[in-house]
């Protein structure tokens, strides 16, 4: 042994173990599922934006006879003869796919009675013109009469260049959307924080009653799709809506009835932030007030909204965003006000033009981003609210101030409750208005648009699979960000792909999910159009909220375990599934009810994807609304709402069995 | 589980063994009422029940703009009743399998592609037409249009609704018709002053008669078809075809190039233009392709097959993205007209 000192050792590097082979193994695949399923389509939508089509004049040439149908002159191609007559210029190159030139503005002194005759050709084997609908491909020249060359017309080709964001900010019915998003948003989420706050203070500083019951209402727009309250708006304040002498003779279709729809489903999501600010303020902090005698107004001034301002800044980023990114909701009762989420949709699905649709996409992703970048910014700012010599705030009962929250949040319940009630209501009545009898002839949806029943089971089975594909990837993902050693380069890489998603709009995901999957060159095309590419796309739409909740719940978990494990000489995996999982198991149960309730209530990403073997009862009611059957919209819309209240009940009820028996180590 | 669920579950796999061994599956594109869609296919599988068809459903501009986008990945293998309008552009871009089914001299030439052999075949014309609810416009006074011309009475300011034409074929029908009757200027001239009474537009075309039926809109201008299903369903509605002409298209049939089932697409095809089919389709459409075929149809305004105009379709088609670009800078996007 002795020979072993004299030989100089090997260098010493660190090992990476098997441990961490594995685990980088599992960021990588991850992560690279983020990347294919986020990155590369972003970046082929926006290549798109920038694909535009021209007529390439140097392509055709034309020569005409004289009047007696002899041709003297030579043929000319058509980019000479523009530059001759100096007609179009270079923005009038510009068109759409379909568009087409015609060929007779070349001749100003074109009549279609005229005996002259007329020679097209192409001037390359690619060139190609129509005769009507006719293609004339190659360099083969077509002899047509006056009457026939006024159907000669050449087609764009595609070239790359900025022309379609020159078009879209020249063309005012396109960008005035932009001020009309922005409005909208900003009205709902002024009014909604407002609501949302008032609201979460009764629950959080009053001793009103029935919080369980209000805190339950406040819930319930989650579990509808946003296309819902638009549905109820209609019978409420449509022509023949019931409480119609409200708006005074204005009309809910148009910017009211956006505004009232998106207070409504927005309403949870800013009454669970601002919940949480308030439920962490210090009760030491009134004690003090109160003994420098400060008037209840200055408190809640000095002490109450500094208290809870990230979590109110944070709910109006995050009410503006969904707002301005919402397509179901303008969609139904927008009217004639056009926002940008319903232009893309406008783009692509009415007049075909996805490099427009691309254009408004990326137009969209601006405010988008901007309000998710502050958003993340004031989140980070929000964490010492809490000191572990924080005393939990009491609120002391008080008669008068008690009944008038209770009164405050009735109305907000009534307002809640009586959206969802018009649907169902609307839904049973057999021909609104003229025949009000009960029936139940609205939910024969085989007999309309939107895919029947078959839809429904469908979204069933698409909330099943993305709550249980979206759960492994999400919690595997971050799991490996969060409890690895080394591989600090990947996994502050990968932190940042997983909080990018939130920043999409789900119309511009499924829009870019178009640009990449329906491509033949694509090894994974063959998804497209099928169950896959939707779960695909929702589990990615719904990325960033899931996985905040699995770091959250990884965070609270000490290292030690790991240490211990590795001390122990325990594979990582084993420690995961043994300690891991359980403990973390009630984060995950609700990854995945979050999961499943998104699904069956989102429109914007899946609208482009779905095909008919898999459309969704979500897409059901915004066909069948679409094709003017709202009765029948209310319908399924209301089977939604069911099926995702009984999900939640279930999740409610499992849980608490699961919780039982995997934590009884919590209890003492 | 039962007995008999047991039976019924191992028949049912039995069946769909057996039909999974011959059937062969085709995807097709249409943009049919959804309800005609599941009598279609048990008509056609009354003949052939080894071709399974798989369709894929959605308005004129939905399917259009699929077709489009799947341009050079095709996935439909016949496209079963589609605005001809569309299925010209299909043509002129290279979409389309030239093909003549059996019997295509028996149909009406208007009803047939003009090339040899054809890349497209007609079923039926659907009809533009005016929905007014008796009940809704009698409680606002509203006095009977005859015309297009009368639908500009400031009269009906806000009471009209029509589709958008930019989503909606029975819109672009509208359209084109109007820029065909009145010319190209008299066209956008009645569409301005029509802007003004024209509450909102919609995103389909059967909507506005559906808004009309259900009271939400006195007037909608929309097809004579949906009108008279309106009609049926106890709707108190009359359907008005306007003196000087209506607009129509075509809804016709093609095979996509590029199919793997060309077979089978070629005895759909063949199929969908017998007598039988022809008369299948009759229930819902009152000018069909094959002559002698229509019978009068319930609720059906009689004189709609003379008030048709002259329609070319190759100018619609062409004008197409001309014609929507114009429409969209005049009246899309204006505020809410009031």
């Amino acid at each position: 042994m002795s020979s072993v000192e004299s030989i100089p050792g090997p260098k010493i590097r660190k090992k990476v173990g098997t441990d961490a082979l594995i685990q980088r193994g599992f960021i990588v695949v991850i992560a690279l599922y983020l990347i294919i399923t986020l990155a590369f389509p972003l970046y082929a939508m926006l290549s798109k934006a920038f694909e535009v089509y021209n007529y390439d004049l140097s392509q055709f040439s034309v020569q005409a006879s004289d009047e007696e149908g002899n041709f003297t002159t030579g043929p000319v191609t058509l980019l000479d003869l523009n530059a001759e007559l100096g007609l179009l210029g270079d923005s009038d190159m510009a068109a759409k796919g379909d568009g087409r030139l015609s060929l007779t503005q070349f001749f100003p002194d074109f009549s279609f009675r005229s005996p002259v005759m007329y020679r097209v050709a192409g001037t390359d084997e690619k060139s190609v013109f129509l005769v009507g609908s006719e293609r004339h491909v190659g360099t083969e020249s077509v002899e047509v009469d006056s009457n026939t060359f006024r159907k000669v017309v050449v087609r764009p080709v595609k070239s790359r260049g900025m022309s379609n964001f020159t078009r879209y900010f020249s063309t005012p019915a396109l960008f005035r959307s932009i001020g009309n998003s922005v409005f909208i948003a900003t009205v709902s989420t002024i009014i909604t924080v407002t609501l949302a706050f008032w609201f979460a203070y009764a629950l959080s500083r009053s001793c009103m009653k029935y919080k369980g019951f209000f805190r339950l209402v406040a819930m319930a727009p989650i579990l509808v799709p946003s296309l819902l309250p638009g549905i109820a708006l209609v019978y409420l304040f449509g022509n023949q809506g019931i409480l119609k002498g409200l708006l005074m003779g204005q009309s809910i279709y148009g910017p009211i009835g956006i505004v009232i729809g998106s207070v409504f489903f927005t309403f949870p999501h800013a009454m669970l932030i601002i919940g949480t600010a308030l439920s962490i303020s210090d009760a030491r902090l009134y004690e003090a007030a109160v003994s420098l005698r400060a008037s209840r107004w200055r408190t809640f001034w000095t002490v109450t909204i500094p208290g809870a301002r990230y979590g109110l800044i944070s709910a109006a980023f995050v009410v503006f965003n969904l707002v301005i990114t919402d397509f179901g909701l303008p969609k139904v009762i927008g009217g004639q006000f056009n926002v940008l989420a319903v232009d893309i949709y406008k783009q692509v699905i009415g007049q075909q033009n996805f490099e427009m649709g691309a254009v408004v996409s990326v137009v969209l992703l601006l405010p988008a981003l901007l309000a998710f970048a502050i958003d993340r910014q004031v989140q980070k700012k929000q964490v010492a609210g809490l000191t572990a010599r924080s005393v939990v705030f009491e609120p002391k009962p008080d008669r008068k101030a008690d009944t008038g929250w209770l009164f405050y949040c009735s109305l907000v319940a009534v307002f809640i409750l009586g959206i969802i009630g018009i649907c169902q209501m609307a839904a049973l009545i057999k021909f609104w208005p003229y025949d009000m009898s009960l029936s139940l002839n609205n939910y024969a949806f085989d007999r309309m648009d939107g895919g029947g029943w078959a839809a429904y089971k469908n979204s069933i089975k698409l909330g099943l699979l993305t709550a249980f594909v979206g759960t492994v990837v999400v919690f595997l993902g971050a799991y490996m960000v969060e409890k690895t050693s080394d591989f600090t380069k990947g996994r502050s890489g990968f932190q940042m792909l997983a909080m990018m998603p939130m920043a999409i709009p789900g119309m511009v995901l499924g829009l870019a999910y178009i640009f990449f999957f329906n491509n033949p060159a694509n090894p994974l095309n063959f998804i497209y159009g099928t169950m896959a590419i939707l779960v695909v796309s929702t589990v990615t739409h719904f990325y960033t909220v899931s996985h905040l909740t699995a770091v959250t719940a990884l965070k609270q978990m000490d290292t030690e375990f790991e240490s211990v494990a590795s001390s122990l000489k325990q594979p990582f995996y084993k420690l995961f599934a043994r300690v891991t999982v359980p403990v973390c198991m009630p984060a995950i149960l609700n990854i995945s009810i979050y999961l499943f309730v998104n699904a069956m209530t989102t429109v914007s990403a899946v609208v482009f994807l779905y095909s008919t073997d898999t459309a969704l009862a979500s897409i059901a009611v915004l066909n069948m609304d679409d094709a003017g059957d709202i009765a029948p919209a209310a319908a399924m819309g209301m089977m939604i709402f069911y099926t995702n209240a009984a999900a939640r009940l279930l999740h409610a009820v499992g849980s608490r069995a699961i919780l039982k028996r995997s934590e009884a180590w919590r209890q003492r | 589980m039962t007995n008999s669920k047991k039976w019924l579950l191992t028949s049912a796999l039995a069946v769909g063994l057996a039909s999974g061994a011959l059937a062969e599956e085709l995807t097709v594109y249409t943009a049919v009422e959804a309800e005609d869609l599941a009598r279609y296919a048990e008509m056609f599988n009354a003949d052939h029940p080894d071709i399974q068809i798989n369709w894929v459903r959605d308005s004129t501009g939905v399917i259009t703009a699929k077709l489009l986008a799947e341009k050079d990945n095709p996935q439909a293998d016949v496209i079963w009743g589609l605005a001809a309008t569309s299925l010209l552009l299909f043509k002129s871009e290279g979409m389309l399998e030239p093909y003549a089914p059996e019997g295509v001299e028996l149909l009406d030439p208007k009803f047939v592609d003009q090339s040899d052999p054809p890349q497209w075949v007609g079923m039926d014309a659907w009809v533009a037409a005016i929905c007014y609810n008796t009940v809704e416009a009698g409680a606002l006074d509203l006095p009977v249009p005859t015309s297009w011309q009368d639908l500009l009475d400031p009269v009906y300011e806000g009471h009209l609704i029509m589709p958008n034409p930019n989503s909606s074929g029975t819109g672009f029908l509208d359209v084109s018709s109007w820029l065909q009757i009145f010319g190209e200027e008299g066209g956008w001239e009645y569409m301005d002053g029509l802007h003004n009474n024209i509450a909102r537009y919609t995103h389909s075309g059967s909507a506005p008669c559906k808004l009309a039926a259900s009271g939400e809109i006195p007037i909608g201008i929309s097809f004579a078809f949906r009108g008279a299903k309106s009609k049926a369903a106890g709707a108190p509605i009359e359907i008005i075809v306007p003196t000087e002409g209506v607009g129509w298209d075509m809804e016709a049939t093609a095979i996509v190039a590029g199919t793997d089932s060309l077979e089978a697409a070629q005895t759909l095809v063949d199929w969908s233009i017998t007598r039988a089919a022809n008369e299948m389709y009759n229930t819902g459409y009152a000018v069909v392709a094959y002559p002698g075929v229509a019978q009068p149809v319930e609720h059906f305004p009689e004189n709609l097959a003379e008030m048709m105009i002259d329609n070319d379709f190759e100018f619609a088609a062409n004008n197409r993205s001309a014609i929507l670009e114009e429409w969209q800078s005049r009246y899309d996007g204006k505020s809410d007209p009031k």
